[in-house]
């Protein structure tokens, strides 16, 4: 069961309209709609109201001047780093100033949205427009600030130093020293956000769904702001159409707001995100500014690297430094790269915020290394495979202390890998050897086609924990629960499978609950590729709890030793004699001694039919009733997947188009519980790799106004732009987990632009320092190119 | 501002008459979705752009968020929900997208479900060009299509092998 690629359980219901999203739910609940800044920078000098009054269906207009205290506070800094030394978060509504368009400014409560949305419409505001603070420079420059209190527009400022890096760079035979830019893009799940709430005034308490990535950080936020106990209040993650890591930002404005005006009016109300309101709105992530210098020897090893990264953290730093702290810290790969620095500044800017998307930084510092190995390649004039092989970590040294601090503020040690055998896999599968001439027939025929490859190394499952929760009901059924939510991962299979394979019991008796506070109320989340390791290892732990039980009550009822005791399809029998045995249902039974008969299975519980001394309680003492166990899965640190992609690429040499002729993975993820689960994140990831690389940016003109907040004009890769993937696994179990599994749910978006720049350089012979790449940025690369040799570059041996 | 006038708009929807009050301003998505409880249409974009929302009208995909409910009166809907032939089986593009993992998070799925069944009725045994195509007017942001491209071709041979294309 474990390790087969079975089909999902969860699809059923998915693929007849019967799954329940977040605007699914809550007919006839009250609309919300939101008035936002159109200003990047402004100061509000007014709302007048007055002409939304006679709206037909209104119900409620609020502004910050109505929100009591805790609820109109500044919301809060969830991941409070030492480095972040001037942390700012927004109002759920502003109060004097707005800092980038799409601020909330007013809620509008009406009897359905068509209504809430003719009200917003007709409020007034007043602004005075302050000047905006666009692109990483001018923050950087700080001409004008963000925050009258942050100066130089610096929110956070970290240096992290492996060694004496200038000193090795100065001493090395070699070195290279260059910028690189890459530009914003957005998680944009399908679904956008969305909450929706009821208040039972009777209990006291509030019910909230959200479609977010962790329902237990919104209950507790919830909590804390609106000054309930948390027993007062659940929190539900329904079926939530992707997520990629900006729905685990929490609690969002909309999502104070709307609980606290459905406990106020005493009616149920909800708020689904639009998305020009996803665009402005929610969060982005990617841009930064990198400068690299490295020093190497003759056969291409890195003696020392030095690193400034300029990140751009939107208006706002609710999640904290986590993208650069994760761009600096993934940086080296699977490499050793001698003496290491790396500096980051973090930058306030009138945009939208700045959290983790798919990846959440470690594209840039993929994109920053590989693009440093190519370029050491090309000045050596050695394969660029034999450059990062030189470099790699070797499968004999690990574990290996990268002598970092990682996100989770624990040590950055590799757990398992083989880097070199991938490397041989993957260029294997996309015909590296003989590419040479490949591109040379190809050249031959007018055609320009390039080679390229990206390596990384992905922490995957931080903790702090997840827990599980297990238990066989007495007809046989086994209810799994974890606490952490899903958006689209396949839990209801993968965790599944792994009870099954835990319990020894037939897959289709079991059934998991995730997202659901009510179910289990210790979580953290889902993001950060943790929710296999971290809930899989959880549930596996908890099943062992159980079968340990089960099989200590078996032993009693059919009196033999536990130890000689094994589960087949739901029945405990003795091994090696199938007669002597009991199904798991009728231990169910057992385990919950009971006064009270209320069906056959029942009576065989009630005191007058078990057995057992009379001098001992029918629960014993450290026991529970029930075939139940809850169990936690907290590593001392994080495991380490890794992958290598490759990619050949066409370019048109009159249009500068780019297409993708051939897209390989090769990939570890430690056990892989469901290899078609596993496949799927890789073939999502790389699209949206694909689209990082060549399509998707957020446009902003400098007055702040973001010039394509639509999916007219924001570039998402449609099935045509998609290449096919081929993939290779290679499973290095890790060795801190029971399962020995890694992380799969980030790791195609990683190096895909590191891989198509490489690609695009090897078939233009142009540098490529920036992504993405359009094919009007490529033709004016060429032009510029073809005057400055600086900008060419040597080709390649492969 | 008083309330605007709401019209009694009736239309076929999953081969059952279905009615329901609203404002001539009602999108298509929108009345299926709320005004007759039809959820498993989907919104993601509201501009015509993502597909999330196609049904098909009188056979034909149409854009539901594009689409106003007043103009749809009279006409034949299905939506998602009656897809699968009514015998509690799934239909021949549900079983492929299961079979071969063409969905994940599930929200575009509906858009292309209802896409895909048009294709093949139109084109029983598409090339990949032909499904490209086909589906190109749809966005997942989930599976990056190859497990998509693949259920489509599934999906026409088991409707080939079923033989009456049903
Ligand atoms: S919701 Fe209709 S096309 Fe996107
Ligand atoms: S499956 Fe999630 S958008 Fe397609």
């Amino acid at each position: 069961m474990f390790g087969e690629p079975i089909p999902r359980r969860e699809d059923p219901r998915l693929l007849t309209g019967q799954g329940r999203y977040l605007d699914d739910l809550g007919r006839g609940a009250l609309a919300a709609a939101f008035v936002r800044s159109p200003h990047a920078h402004a100061r509000i000098e007014g709302i007048d109201v007055d002409a939304a009054l006679d709206v037909d269906g209104l119900v409620a207009i609020y502004t910050h001047e109505d929100l009591p205290p805790g609820v109109g506070d500044p919301l809060p800094l969830l991941i409070p780093h030492p480095a972040l030394t001037h942390g700012r978060t927004a109002r759920p509504l502003a109060r004097d100033v707005v800092r980038h368009v799409g601020e909330p400014v007013a809620m509008v409560v009406a009897r359905d949205r068509y209504l809430a949305e003719d009200a917003a419409e007709r409020i007034r505001v007043d602004y005075e427009v302050l000047p905006a603070v666009v692109g990483i420079e001018n923050a950087a420059a700080a001409e004008r600030l963000v925050h009258e209190d942050v100066p130089g527009n610096v929110g956070a400022h970290l240096v992290q130093e492996v060694g004496d890096a200038p000193a090795a760079v100065a001493a090395a035979p070699h070195r290279l020293e260059f910028r690189l830019d890459i530009e914003r893009s957005a998680s944009m799940p399908l679904e956008g956000r969305g909450v929706y709430a009821r208040w039972d005034p009777d209990e006291g308490s509030l019910r909230v769904y959200s479609s977010t990535q962790t329902s237990t950080g919104v209950r507790m936020a919830l909590a804390a702001r609106l000054g309930l106990p948390k027993t007062k209040v659940e929190v539900i993650a329904p079926d939530v159409g992707g997520g990629f890591g900006v729905k685990v930002v929490h609690p969002w404005p909309e999502e104070v707001l709307v609980p606290w005006a459905a406990r106020l009016l005493g009616r149920e109300v909800k708020w689904t995100e639009d998305r020009r309101e996803h665009f402005v709105g929610a969060a982005h992530e990617r841009g930064q500014v990198q400068r690299v210098r490295v020093g190497f020897d003759d056969a291409g090893r890195i003696l020392g690297l030095d690193v400034t990264i300029l990140h751009d953290h939107g208006a706002y730093t609710p999640y904290g430094i986590i993208v650069p702290i994760v761009t600096s810290t993934q940086l080296p790969g699977p490499y050793k790269p001698g003496a290491y620095r790396v500096e980051f500044t973090s930058l306030y800017t009138n945009t939208v915020i700045v959290t983790p998307y798919r990846g959440a930084g470690r594209p840039q510092g993929v994109f920053c290394m590989e693009r440093t190995m190519d370029k050491i390649a090309a000045h050596l004039g050695l394969d660029r495979a034999e450059v990062r092989a030189a470099n790699f970590i070797r499968p004999e040294e690990f574990p290996y202390d990268q002598g970092l601090t990682f996100q989770d503020g624990r040590p950055l040690i590799y757990d398992s890998g083989d880097y070199p055998r991938m490397l041989e896999m993957i260029k294997e599968l996309i015909g590296w050897d003989g590419f040479a001439e490949e591109r040379e027939a190809a050249r031959r025929e007018g055609r320009r086609i390039g080679i390229g490859l990206g390596c990384y190394v992905e922490g995957t499952g931080v903790g702090p924990y997840e827990g599980g929760h297990v238990e066989i009901d007495s007809t046989g059924r086994v209810h799994v629960a974890t606490g952490l939510t899903s958006q689209g991962q396949g839990h209801q299979t993968v965790f599944a499978q792994i009870a099954a394979a835990e319990l020894g019991v037939p897959i289709e008796d079991v059934t998991v609950a995730t997202g659901d506070t009510r179910r289990f109320g210790y979580a953290v989340g889902t993001f950060a590729s943790r929710a296999a390791v971290m809930s899989g290892n959880a549930i596996a732990l908890a099943c062992r709890r159980v079968r340990d039980k089960a099989l200590r009550i078996a032993g009693e009822a059919l009196e033999a030793d536990p130890r000689d005791l094994e589960i087949t399809d739901g029945v405990v029998h003795v091994r090696g004699d199938p007669t002597a045995a009991i199904p798991l249902r009728t231990v169910a039974v057992l385990a919950n001694p009971l006064r009270y008969a209320f069906d056959e299975e029942a009576r065989r519980a009630t005191q007058f039919a078990v057995g057992g001394s009379p001098d001992e309680p029918p629960v014993p003492a450290g026991e529970e009733p029930g075939l139940e166990g809850r169990d936690y899965y907290s590593p001392v640190r994080s495991t380490f997947a890794s992958g290598m992609h490759a990619a050949v690429v066409e370019t048109d040499p009159e249009t500068a188009e780019i297409r993708i002729l051939r897209y390989a993975v090769v990939h570890d993820c430690g056990r892989m519980i469901n290899p078609r689960i596993v496949e799927g994140q890789i073939h999502g990831g790389v699209a949206q790799g694909v689209g990082g690389a060549l399509y998707e940016r957020m446009v902003y003109d400098e007055s702040g106004q973001l010039l394509n907040a639509s999916f007219m004009d924001f570039l998402m890769p449609y099935a045509t732009e998609v290449p096919r993937i081929r993939t290779g696994h290679l499973e290095t179990p890790s060795p801190l987990n029971p399962l020995g599994i890694k992380g799969a749910g980030e790791a195609g978006v990683i190096p895909v632009s590191a891989v198509i720049a490489s690609a695009v350089e090897d078939a233009e012979g142009i540098r490529i320092d920036a992504m993405p790449l359009s094919p009007d940025g490529l033709f004016r690369l060429r032009r510029r190119a073809a005057v400055d040799p600086a900008l060419r570059v040597e080709r390649l041996p492969a | 501002m008083s309330g605007e006038p709401v019209f009694e708009i009736t239309m076929t929807v999953n081969g059952v008459r279905r009615g329901a009050r609203a404002p001539a301003r009602r999108l298509l998505s929108d009345f299926l979705r709320h005004d007759l409880g039809l959820t498993g249409t989907h919104v993601g974009c509201e501009h015509g752009v993502c597909g999330c929302c196609t049904v098909l009208m009188d056979g034909d995909p149409v854009r539901s968020c594009l689409t106003l409910a007043i103009t749809a009166a009279g006409h034949e809907i299905t939506t998602v929900e009656g897809l699968a032939p009514g015998d509690g089986e799934p239909s021949p593009v549900q079983r492929a997208f299961q079979e071969c993992h063409g969905l994940q998070c599930g929200f575009c799925t509906p858009g292309f479900l209802c896409t895909v069944t048009a294709l093949l009725r139109d084109n029983p045994r598409p090339t990949d060009e032909e499904v490209l195509e086909g589906i190109s007017g749809n966005l997942c942001r989930c599976t990056g299509y190859q497990n998509i491209v693949a259920s489509v071709h599934r999906a026409a041979e088991l409707i080939a092998e079923s033989g009456d294309g049903s």
